[in-house]
């Protein structure tokens, strides 16, 4: 299913409407050359399903991983991914982007 | 994010009206401005400013750091005329999150089966927008397609008194010349007719029904992307 920026909101209200835990990810900033611009969206439920992006598919999984974290501590993050390295352990953006991202529970 | 303001949100969202939502990213503290509170909200002209631009940002305010996240209402796309381009443009517009409605009187044209999935309305465009088709307004994009100053016309005015962000019309430059005439006629004045794009789309030298309509929908979204929106009134 393709999804859109204006339907990942109503996905995240519906699916905590049919009692999923949910997690919003959103682009808060950016750096250079990133691939969605601030604002964009990510819902994550508490089995890793996910709609929307925050990136062009570099870093998704680092987000839903640390999303996952977030349904469970409750508390909000900030997570930031710069230019990949292979010396990190940590996903980046081959672009040479920088982004930081916001990761709330949906309570 | 609270249930309650999501809910909140998508309610404002659904009803076409903006809003901004005000996260304080240390601690996740959140509330929600509606368009209608912006103006008395301490933040208002911070708020203002994201609106007009339709950007969400951070903001440092008193020490703390804010993320407020502009939501516009959704765009949508009214195409009049129900014509081979705008079979063509349906799926295209889908994939770009756009809302389409097709308005066509003609019956011949406007068949489920010609639109399979797309609000298509076989009525004049004068008897439906504001009616069965929401009212035009400036998140709106309007296409007129059908040639016809009969049912293209009345759109057409509608579009620009509305303040349509995209306003563009199939024709040639001839048929273009006799429209101006017509609108300047109807008391339009010349800032007004200016906004419509015509000859309509970009230029990519567009042949076929599909290449128009990519011209058409690229012509939008650069509209939508470049050019500041208007104050919120």
């Amino acid at each position: 299913m393709l999804s859109t920026d204006t339907d990942i909101l109503s996905a995240a209200e519906s699916w905590r409407r049919d009692g999923r835990a949910v997690a919003l990810a959103t682009v808060i900033e950016t750096w250079g050359s990133a691939p969605r611009p601030v604002g964009s969206h990510l819902i994550v439920d508490d089995a890793g399903n996910f709609l929307g992006s925050v990136s062009g598919g570099c870093v998704e999984g680092a987000v839903i991983t640390e999303a996952i974290e977030v349904i469970e501590a409750g508390a909000p993050r900030v997570l930031e991914f710069g230019v990949a390295d292979e010396t990190a352990w940590r996903a980046g953006l081959s672009c040479g982007g920088r982004i930081r991202v916001f990761v709330e529970r949906v309570d | 994010m609270r249930a309650d303001l999501l809910t909140e949100l998508n309610a404002e969202r659904a009803a076409r009206r903006a809003a901004i939502l005000v996260t304080d990213i240390a601690d996740g503290a959140q509330r929600l401005v509606k368009e209608a509170e912006i103006a008395v909200d301490p933040l208002g002209p911070v708020l203002g400013k994201h609106l007009a631009s339709a950007k969400s940002g951070l903001v440092e305010v008193d020490g703390r750091t804010l993320f407020l996240t502009v939501h516009v209402p959704p765009v949508r796309l009214v195409v009049i005329g129900a014509v081979h381009i705008s079979q063509a443009m349906a799926p295209m517009a889908a994939g770009l999150d756009l809302a389409l409605s097709v308005i066509d009187p003609r019956t011949a044209f406007a068949t489920p089966e010609r639109f399979p999935g797309v609000e298509l309305v076989a009525e004049w465009p004068d008897a439906v927008l504001g009616s069965r088709v929401p009212a035009l307004d400036r998140y709106c994009a309007l296409a007129a397609l059908t040639h016809d100053p009969k049912i293209d016309d009345p759109a057409l005015k509608a579009a620009l008194a509305a303040g349509c962000f995209y306003v563009g019309a199939l024709g040639s430059r001839k048929t273009h010349a006799a429209r101006v005439a017509r609108l300047t006629e109807a008391g339009f004045s010349p800032e007004q007719i200016g906004r419509i794009r015509a000859p309509i789309g970009l230029p990519i030298g567009a042949v076929s029904p599909a290449e128009i309509a990519l011209a058409v929908l690229g012509e939008v979204v650069a509209a939508l992307r470049r050019v500041p929106r208007p104050e919120a009134a």
